[in-house]
C-alpha cells in the first residue's frame, strides 16, 4: 500500500496513530493528581515534539544516510522562520504561503551552503557548515537589523506589528496565524471525569505535515537515491569507480534536509509568529544532531523518537525544582532526603543542559545506534533468553536494518 | 600609520588567544588524530582558575570594629582577607592584587590533571572511531564542562582585574614618536603568549621527547614500530596541550571577564584558525591565529564597518571559507593530513 | 590500434620520476599483464589510466578518446572498470545492494534523481543483479552484509560489480595479493572464464608469476618507470633483461 512494504506500512500506521491520539497518550494523569506534572499533552509542547521531529527526520536524511555531519542546519530553520514571519507581516496570516515560502527560502540557502561546503568532506565539511551558520547567525543578529534595512529585527526578534501592511489580511479576522480561518491557537478541551485532553489546531496541522514528510522520508530511504546515499557513506572510492558522481547526490540530500529544516522553521513561526536569531546558533544545530543520534542515526523512526525524548525531558526536567524534589523524597529520613536532593539538584531545573550533555556522551560512548539499537538489543536479549532454554544456538548476526 | 599600527596591536591579544588554542588543538590532532571539540572548554576552565584563585585569596573573616561606626550608627563590620592577616596587610593585599598571574601556578597542574583525566578516561577510547564520533563525544563533554562551571559560577561574566601595576595604559608610540595608547595588560598577554608558544616549539625541537612526538606526528605507525611507547608520550602531549589552553585562559581573564560560554565562542573560531593554518601544522596554527586576530581587528574599524556593514562579524568565517575552497590544505598544511 | 593506447606518459612525484615515457598498447579482447618489481610504477600507471592521477606528459586514449582531465566516474562511464588491491566494496550494504549499484550506474549514468521509486520495483535492475550474483556463484549470499564476507568472496563480489557495468576494459591491480593459494586459483579460474565468455579486455597488474603466465596473452615488463619489453609469455620467460630485472630478483 502507498508503495511501501508491510514493515514500513506498519511503522507509518503506528506513527500516525501515535500522533493522532497524542493528546490522549500524553495526558495519562488526571489534571489534579500529583503526577500531572508528567503530562505532556498541552499544545505548546506537542507542537514542539512534531516540529523538532520534522527537523530531525530531515537532518537524518543527510547525516544518517550520507554520513556528512552538518553543524549548520539550525541556520535553515531560522531562515525558514524569518521567511514565514515576513509573509505574516506583508501579506496574510494564512499559514500556507508562509510555510511554502519558508521551505523554498531554506532550500535556496541550502543549495548555496551545500554547493560550497560539499566540496570538502569529513571534518572540513563540518567546520564549513559551522562557519556558514555562524556567519548567518552573526548577520541576522546584528547587521541585518540596521534601521535602513531591517530584515531580522536583531535581538528582539522579528514579529508582526499593528502598522505592518498585511495586504491580504481581512478586517475582522484575529491577529494570529490561521489555516483558512482555523486559528493555530484554538484548542478544544475535552473533559472526561478528572482528565482533560487538549485538541489544538496548530498541533494537528504540524502532525499531519509530519506524517507527510515522514512518509516521504520512508520513500527516500527505500529508493535507489537513498541507496546511493548509503553507498556514499559506505565507500566513496568505490562509488567513484562505479561511474557515479557523489556530489549531486550529497547536494540533493543536503537540500532536502535543508528544506525539512525550513519547513520546521516555518511551522514554528506559524505556531507563534515570532522569529529570533538564537534559533540559528550552532548549539541549536548541535541539538538536532543529538536528537538524531540519540534516537538512532540512519534509522527511520530514530529521529522522531530522539526529538520526542529530548523535548519531553527538557520540559519535565526544567520544571523540577527543589520543592518538587523534597516532595518526591519526603519518605526518606531528613538527612538523607537533603543529601539526595543536593545530589540531584544540579541536573534538574536550569541544569537540564548538564543532563543533556551527559546523555549525549553516554549515547555516543555506549549506544552509538541510539534508542533504536537499545530497543533492538533488549528485544534480542529477551528472545535469546527464551531461546537458550530449549536450545543452545549461538546468537545469529542479522544484518542491521 | 598610527591607526594601522594600533589595529595590528589590537588584533594581537585576540590573535594570541586564537594562536594558543589552535596550537593545542593542532598538537592533539597531529599526535592523537582526534578532533577535540572540548578544547575551548579547557580555555574556559583556565580562565576560571583565575577566578577561583582570586575568590580563594579574597576569603575573609568578619570583625566588628570597636571604634568606627557605619552611617546608621551601628558598629562597623570589617572584612579582612585571611591572607592579609597571615602575611600582614601589605603583602597580603599585593598577593590578592596579583592573583591572576599567580593563578598560572595553580592552572598548570590543574590543567595537566584535567587533560590527563580527559585523555585516559575518554579520548583514548575514540582513537579508532570515526571523526564524527570524536566530534560528537567531545562536543558532549564541552557542554558538560561548561554547565558545571555555570552551576558553580553562575551565568554572568565575572570581573577578574589585572594587577594594578599592569592595568594601566601605556603610550607605546613614545618609542617611535607616535601617539599610541595601549593597555599594558594586553602587551603582557601578547608577550606571555609568545613565551608559551616559544616554549612549546623549543620543547618539541630540542628534547628527545619532542623529537619522538614530532616523528609520531609525521608517521605514527613507523615510530610505533620502533618499539617506542608512543601512546604514553601522546598522553603527556594531551596534558601539555590542555595546559597551553588553560594558560591562555588564565591570562585572558582580565581582558574579557570569564563566562561559562567563552570556551565555545573561542572554539569555533579556533577551529577555523586551525583549518586556515593547515590541519596538523603547528607553525600554521600560530601564524593563522595572529593573522586572523589582526584581520578581525582591521575589520572592526569604523571605516571597514561603514563600507561593508557587519564585516567584523563575519570576516574570519569568510576567510576560512575562501581558504578551504582554494587551498584545502590551509596555509601551511602538510600533504596527506586529512585531505579532501 | 589497441583499445587502450598509452603514449609517452610521464609522472613525477617531487624528485622521483615514477613513470618516464611509458608506451603501451592493449589489444581489444585480450588479457594484458603488466609486471615489474615493487616500486616500478605499476600502480602509478594504473592510476593515470583511471583518472586518479593526471600524468605530467603524454596521452592516454581509450577507444579513440582521451581520458586525460576526466574524473574517475567519467572515465568509468566510458567503459573502464577497476578492481582494487584490497577489495573496495560497499561494506555497509547487502550483497544484493552492492550488485544493484553498478547496474543503476550502467542504466542511469552518473546521476539520476529517483528518490520516490522503490528500488525493488526496478525489475530490470533486480533481475540483472540477481543474474550477476548467480554468475559469481554467490546467489545464496544475497542478503548478507557485505562486510561479513570472507576476503575471497569480497574479491569475487568486486569483480562481479565491475562486470555488471559491462565494461570494455577491466583493470585489476594485484587482485591476488595476500590471498591463499586456493583463493588465488579460484580467482584465476574466474578471470579466465570471464575473458572467455565475455567481450572484454583485461589489463592486470600482478606480482605473482603463476597468475600472469596462466592468464596473459601479452606481457609488459615495467622497471623503474619505463617499459623494458613487451612480448608474449613464452618470450618473456626467456628474456635475459627480464630475468635480470625481475625474475632474478624474485627467485
Ligand atoms: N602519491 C605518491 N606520492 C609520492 N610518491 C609516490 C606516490 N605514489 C607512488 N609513489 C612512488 O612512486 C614509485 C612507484 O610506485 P608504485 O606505482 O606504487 O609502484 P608499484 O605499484 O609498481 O609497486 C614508488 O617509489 C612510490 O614510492
Ligand atoms: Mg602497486
Amino acid at each position: 500500500m502507498l508503495g511501501l512494504n508491510k514493515k514500513d506500512m506498519t511503522l507509518l500506521i503506528a506513527v500516525a496513530v501515535l500522533t493522532m491520539f497524542a493528546p490522549f497518550f500524553l495526558n495519562p494523569f488526571p489534571t489534579d493528581s500529583a503526577m500531572a506534572q508528567f503530562n505532556a499533552g498541552y499544545p505548546d509542547l506537542m507542537q514542539r515534539f512534531v516540529i523538532f521531529g520534522i527537523f530531525a527526520i530531515g537532518f537524518n536524511i543527510l547525516f544518517g544516510l550520507t554520513g556528512y555531519l552538518s553543524f549548520g542546519h539550525a541556520a535553515f530553520l531560522g531562515v525558514g522562520s524569518y521567511a514565514a514571519v515576513w509573509i505574516f507581516k506583508l501579506f496574510t496570516y494564512n499559514v500556507v504561503p508562509a510555510i511554502l515560502l519558508a521551505v523554498i527560502v531554506a532550500a535556496v540557502f541550502s543549495v548555496l551552503m551545500g554547493y560550497v561546503s560539499l566540496r570538502r568532506s569529513g571534518i572540513y565539511f563540518s567546520i564549513l557548515t559551522l562557519a556558514f551558520a555562524q556567519m548567518m547567525f552573526a548577520l541576522a543578529y546584528s547587521v541585518l537589523s540596521n534601521p535602513k534595512f531591517n530584515l531580522t529585527n536583531g535581538e528582539t526578534g522579528l514579529q508582526v506589528y499593528p502598522n505592518d501592511p498585511q495586504m491580504f489580511h481581512p478586517e475582522g479576522m484575529q491577529d494570529f496565524p490561521h489555516l483558512f480561518g482555523l486559528y493555530m491557537n484554538s484548542t478544544y478541551t475535552m473533559n472526561v471525569g478528572p482528565w482533560a485532553f487538549d485538541f489544538n489546531t496548530g498541533y494537528y496541522l504540524c502532525a499531519v505535515v509530519m506524517l507527510a514528510v515522514f512518509y516521504l522520508a520512508i520513500r527516500i530511504f527505500r529508493s535507489p537515491f537513498g541507496m546511493m546515499l548509503r553507498a556514499i557513506k559506505s565507500n566513496q572510492t568505490r562509488l567513484n569507480y562505479t561511474g557515479l558522481n557523489p556530489r549531486p547526490y550529497t547536494l540533493a540530500a543536503f537540500v532536502i534536509s535543508g528544506a525539512y529544516a525550513g519547513l520546521a522553521g516555518g511551522l514554528m513561526a506559524a505556531m507563534d509568529p515570532l522569529a529570533g536569531a538564537e534559533r540559528m546558533q550552532w548549539t541549536a544545530s548541535g541539538e538536532v544532531v543529538l536528537m538524531t543520534i540519540l534516537g538512532g542515526t540512519g534509522t527511520l523512526i530514530g529521529p522522531v523518537l530522539g526529538a520526542g525524548f529530548i523535548k519531553y525531558f527538557e520540559n519535565i526536567f526544567s520544571k523540577i525544582n527543589d520543592a518538587v524534589l523534597h516532595q518526591w523524597f519526603a519518605f526518606l529520613p531528613d538527612g538523607l532526603e537533603d543529601f539526595v536532593v543536593f545530589i540531584i539538584h544540579p541536573f534538574v531545573g536550569k541544569g537540564w543542559h548538564l543532563t543533556l550533555g551527559i546523555l549525549f556522551m553516554l549515547v555516543v560512548i555506549f549506544l552509538p545506534g541510539g534508542l533504536v539499537e537499545g530497543g533492538q538489543r533488549i528485544g534480542k536479549w529477551i528472545k535469546n533468553r527464551g531461546k537458550s532454554e530449549d536450545s543452545d544456538a549461538g546468537p545469529k548476526t542479522e544484518p542491521a536494518e | 600609520m598610527d591607526a594601522i599600527l594600533l589595529q595590528i596591536l589590537n588584533g594581537l591579544d585576540k590573535g594570541s588567544a586564537y594562536a594558543l588554542i589552535a596550537l593545542g588543538l593542532t598538537l592533539i590532532f597531529g599526535t592523537l588524530g582526534v578532533v577535540n571539540f572540548a578544547h575551548g572548554a579547557l580555555f574556559m576552565i583556565g580562565a576560571f582558575c583565575a577566578v577561583t584563585l582570586q575568590r580563594f585569596l579574597s576569603l575573609s573573616y568578619q570583625t566588628v570594629s570597636e571604634t568606627e561606626k557605619d552611617f546608621l550608627g551601628n558598629p562597623l563590620k570589617v572584612e579582612t582577607p585571611y591572607v592579609e592577616s597571615w602575611f600582614g596587610p601589605e603583602i597580603g593585599a599585593s598577593i590578592i592584587d596579583w592573583s591572576t598571574p599567580l593563578a598560572i601556578l595553580l592552572a598548570i597542574p590543574i590543567m595537566m590533571l584535567v587533560g590527563l583525566i580527559m585523555e585516559r578516561g575518554l579520548i583514548k577510547h575514540f582513537y579508532k572511531r570515526e571523526h564524527a564520533d570524536q566530534i560528537l563525544v567531545t562536543f558532549g563533554l564541552a557542554i558538560v564542562l561548561q554547565e558545571i562551571v555555570k552551576y558553580y559560577f553562575g551565568a554572568n561574566p565575572i570581573q577578574t582585574p589585572a594587577p594594578d601595576a599592569l592595568s594601566g595604559v601605556a603610550n607605546l608610540g613614545a618609542w617611535f614618536g607616535l601617539e599610541l595608547a595601549y593597555p599594558v595588560w594586553r602587551i603582557v598577554y601578547f608577550c606571555f603568549a609568545a613565551l608559551v608558544i616559544f616554549g612549546v616549539f623549543a620543547f618539541l625541537q630540542f628534547t628527545t621527547f619532542g623529537m619522538v612526538v614530532r616523528a609520531g606526528m609525521a608517521d605514527r605507525e613507523t615510530v610505533g614500530l620502533l618499539g617506542i611507547n608512543i601512546d604514553r608520550r601522546f598522553t603527556i602531549m594531551f596534558a601539555i596541550a590542555a595546559a597551553v589552553a588553560g594558560l591562555a585562559g588564565v591570562m585572558y581573564a582580565p581582558i574579557n571577564p570569564p563566562n561559562y560560554h567563552m570556551g565555545m565562542d573561542f572554539l569555533v573560531l579556533s577551529f577555523v584558525v586551525v583549518v586556515v593554518g593547515g590541519m596538523g601544522s603547528l607553525p600554521g596554527a600560530v601564524l593563522a591565529g595572529f593573522m586572523l586576530g589582526i584581520l578581525e581587528s582591521f575589520a572592526s574599524t569604523t571605516w571597514a564597518t561603514t563600507t561593508i556593514p557587519g564585516i567584523n562579524q563575519i570576516i574570519i568565517y569568510l576567510v576560512a571559507i575562501i581558504v578551504l575552497l582554494t587551498r584545502p590544505r590551509g596555509l601551511m598544511g602538510r600533504k596527506g593530513v586529512m585531505e579532501e | 590500434m589497441g583499445i587502450l593506447e598509452v603514449k609517452d606518459v610521464g609522472k613525477r612525484f617531487g624528485g622521483l620520476q615514477a613513470l618516464g615515457d611509458v608506451n603501451l598498447s592493449v589489444k581489444e579482447n585480450s588479457v594484458h599483464a603488466i609486471i615489474g618489481p615493487n616500486g616500478a610504477g605499476k600502480s602509478t600507471l594504473l592510476n593515470c589510466l583511471v583518472g586518479k592521477l593526471i600524468p605530467d606528459t603524454g596521452s592516454v586514449m581509450f577507444d579513440g578518446q582521451s581520458v586525460l582531465g576526466r574524473t574517475p566516474y567519467e572515465i568509468n562511464q566510458m567503459g573502464i572498470s577497476r578492481v582494487f588491491q584490497t577489495p573496495e566494496i560497499f561494506s555497509d550494504l547487502s550483497v544484493m545492494e552492492n550488485m544493484m549499484i553498478p547496474c543503476f550506474a550502467k542504466r542511469d549514468g552518473s546521476f539520476r534523481m529517483h528518490a520516490i521509486e522503490n528500488m525493488m520495483d526496478e525489475k530490470d535492475i533486480v533481475e540483472k543483479a540477481e543474474a550477476m550474483l548467480v554468475d559469481m556463484n554467490m546467489a545464496d549470499k544475497r542478503e548478507m552484509h557485505a562486510a561479513s564476507m570472507s576476503r575471497g568472496d569480497k574479491r569475487r563480489l568486486e569483480i562481479g560489480m565491475c562486470l555488471a557495468q559491462e565494461p570494455r576494459l577491466l583493470l585489476l591491480d594485484e587482485p591476488t595479493a595476500g590471498m591463499a593459494r586456493a583463493d588465488t586459483n579460484n580467482t584465476i579460474d574466474l578471470l579466465k572464464q570471464i575473458s572467455d565468455e565475455r567481450d572484454i579486455t583485461i589489463a592486470i597488474i600482478e606480482h605473482d608469476m603463476h597468475v600472469v603466465f596462466s592468464l596473459a596473452q601479452r606481457i609488459t615488463v615495467l622497471a623503474q618507470g619505463t617499459p623494458l619489453v613487451e612480448d608474449n609469455p613464452e618470450n618473456i620467460k626467456g628474456h635475459p633483461k627480464v630475468r635480470e630485472a625481475y625474475l632474478g630478483e624474485s627467485a
